[in-house]
């Protein structure tokens, strides 16, 4: 654990000096204020004291931005081949995928700290559910860390940043978008898997303050299998031939 | 700490990077990895440091095997890896806590080891500067110096002084030979007076196998075998080497190009013909200007091992 730590440790010191950090912060605390509070069906339009039209903006505004922080996690790593420096010294294979992804988790996990003055805000304005609130958040959290599994692995098959940027978005999209549009237009087993492999589902029963066992393994099992794909592309070099 | 080698093959694709080699390496010894570019010096490098798993055979150190025991060796060896990789963004004293924290120092212990490694290594006047902000010389020191902030028992250096200039590659080989006299030290290059300057024992690698092994001076005889010399007689040059090579123990002479009076002499396998020389010019009475002996250059060993 300690030495998972020391890597998110680190991981977390280069998003905040390469300004990574500040960008991602504000921007997404730029966007989602923007429509939560200002543009199109905002909090004032529907007149209810509910961070409901937040936490739907940060739906999306999440998925775009997730795949920008674990672009470089394990692609930039392998570029500059400072990875070999790294899995020479005494740390498993296991522990630098987990130190990542811990490490990307809890800049997200900052940035929904930064929109805390939403709450104090709507709060203020009425009465609010804070049932719902919590539910919310633990919605995205549970939204941010599948993605970030995802995009750890789509940034461990490459070089290139680039590329690792596109596919995690391209992985993303099945499961924010595509799963859910043909899952609903197909009957029978074949539409209830594709539902149950949807994103939007989970998340919203999470949010609804509804912890079910089901959407609980659902994101255990989409982390885990990102996390262990990581791992076995970063263990690639021991049987490449 | 002993490493010892055994069969190790390491396969990419058909070609086969490192070919059944087995070799063993005491505690306290430095060893040199010499061989052309592509030979499999790194190759073998990675797979000692659990970098990557070899296709057969086996690493030991003091007995713990590199597909057993990756946690326990990867603790005891510091690795520089070639093109030194470092992250550019961190400032080196970061860099260093970061390095000493994953190998495991304890941390009351790691000021002192990161202070202690800025002045082995001569950092001290850059030590608040990003990595990225350095010359590659420092660059290598900090690479250096990360490799050795918990104080392994082995260390493995990939072509410690690439791209130094001449004033840090002599300090560079001195900090070597000083890390020599307490630890393991396997380094490689490509450079062959580094090896023969640092090295207690060298090891030719080509094609991905060992040509040679042992010290310099018994690789420099073992391709040597006939003594040469190379000698200068003033007096008539056509008459003189007809002379020489009547000698019996004279096995070849060649008149050296655009040089009135200089030869090379090739005796005959096991015996001298100096004296004999010498002896040929009293008798002529000719005045032998000079005679030197040719030593067989760590140059020419190479090259006829490696071609």
């Amino acid at each position: 654990m300690s030495k998972i730590w020391i890597i998110t440790r680190r991981e977390l010191a280069s998003f905040f000096d390469s300004l990574i950090a500040y960008v991602m912060i504000i921007l997404f605390l730029g966007l989602s204020g923007l429509f939560t509070w200002l543009v199109g069906s905002n909090m004032f339009f529907i007149n209810q004291a509910s961070l409901q039209v937040f936490f739907s903006i940060a739906y999306w505004s999440l998925f775009f931005f997730i795949p920008a922080i674990t672009m470089r996690m394990i692609a930039e790593e392998n570029r500059a081949g400072t990875i070999e420096l790294l899995i020479t010294k005494a740390v498993s294979d296991s522990q630098i995928v987990w130190g990542k992804f811990l490490a990307c988790l809890l800049l997200v996990a900052i940035a929904l700290v930064c929109t805390l003055p939403y709450y104090i805000t709507v709060s203020n304005l009425g009465n609010i559910d804070d049932g719902a609130v919590i539910g919310g958040y633990m919605g995205l959290l549970f939204l941010s860390a599948s993605y970030i599994s995802i995009g750890l692995f789509a940034s461990s098959v490459t070089q290139n940043q680039i590329v690792a940027f596109l596919l995690a978005l391209f992985i993303g999209i099945f499961f924010q978008m595509v799963f859910d549009a043909v899952g609903g237009s197909i009957r029978g087993t074949s539409g209830e898997i594709l539902n149950y492999l949807s994103m939007s589902s989970h998340y919203e029963s999470i949010s609804r303050g509804v912890v079910d066992s089901r959407d609980l393994v659902y994101f255990a099992s989409i982390i885990g299998l990102g996390a262990l794909l990581s791992q076995i592309m970063l263990s690639k070099r021991n049987w490449q031939s | 700490m002993s490493i010892i080698v055994e069969n190790l093959t390491k396969k990419y694709g058909e070609q086969k990077a490192v070919n059944d080699i087995s070799f063993e390496i005491k505690t306290g010894e430095v060893v040199g990895f010499l061989g052309p570019n592509g030979a499999g010096k790194s190759t073998t490098m990675k797979i000692i440091t659990c970098f990557m798993a070899p296709s057969s055979g086996d690493v030991k150190l003091d007995g713990h095997s590199i597909h057993t025991d990756q946690e326990l060796i990867k603790k005891k060896i510091g690795y520089l890896p070639e093109n030194n990789p470092l992250y550019q963004d961190m400032p080196i004293v970061d860099y260093l806590r970061f390095s000493a924290e994953v190998q495991g120092v304890e941390k009351n212990l790691i000021p002192g080891r990161i202070g202690e490694m800025i002045e082995k290594c001569g950092l001290d006047q850059e030590k608040h500067k990003n990595i990225n902000e350095l010359s590659k010389g420092y660059r290598q020191r900090v690479g250096l110096a990360q490799a050795m902030i918990h104080d392994p028992e082995v260390l493995i250096l990939d072509e410690p002084t690439t791209g130094l200039d001449p004033n840090q590659i002599v300090e560079i080989r001195k900090l070597i030979k000083e890390l020599g006299k307490e630890k393991t030290v396997i380094l490689s290059s490509h450079i062959l007076s580094e090896v023969e300057a640092t090295c207690d024992r060298i090891l030719i690698i080509n094609r991905g196998r060992i040509v040679a092994d042992g010290t310099s001076d018994t690789l420099r005889s073992q391709a040597q075998g006939q003594e040469l010399l190379k000698i200068n007689i003033e007096a008539e040059a056509a008459k003189v080497e007809k002379a020489i090579l009547e000698l019996s123990s004279v096995e070849k002479v060649t008149s050296l190009n655009g040089k009135e009076g200089w030869f090379n002499v090739q005796s005959k396998p096991d015996m001298s013909s100096r004296k004999e020389i010498f002896d040929l010019c009293v008798k002529n009475k000719w005045y032998l200007m000079e005679m030197s002996g040719l030593e067989t250059r760590l140059e020419d060993v190479f090259q006829k091992l490696t071609k």
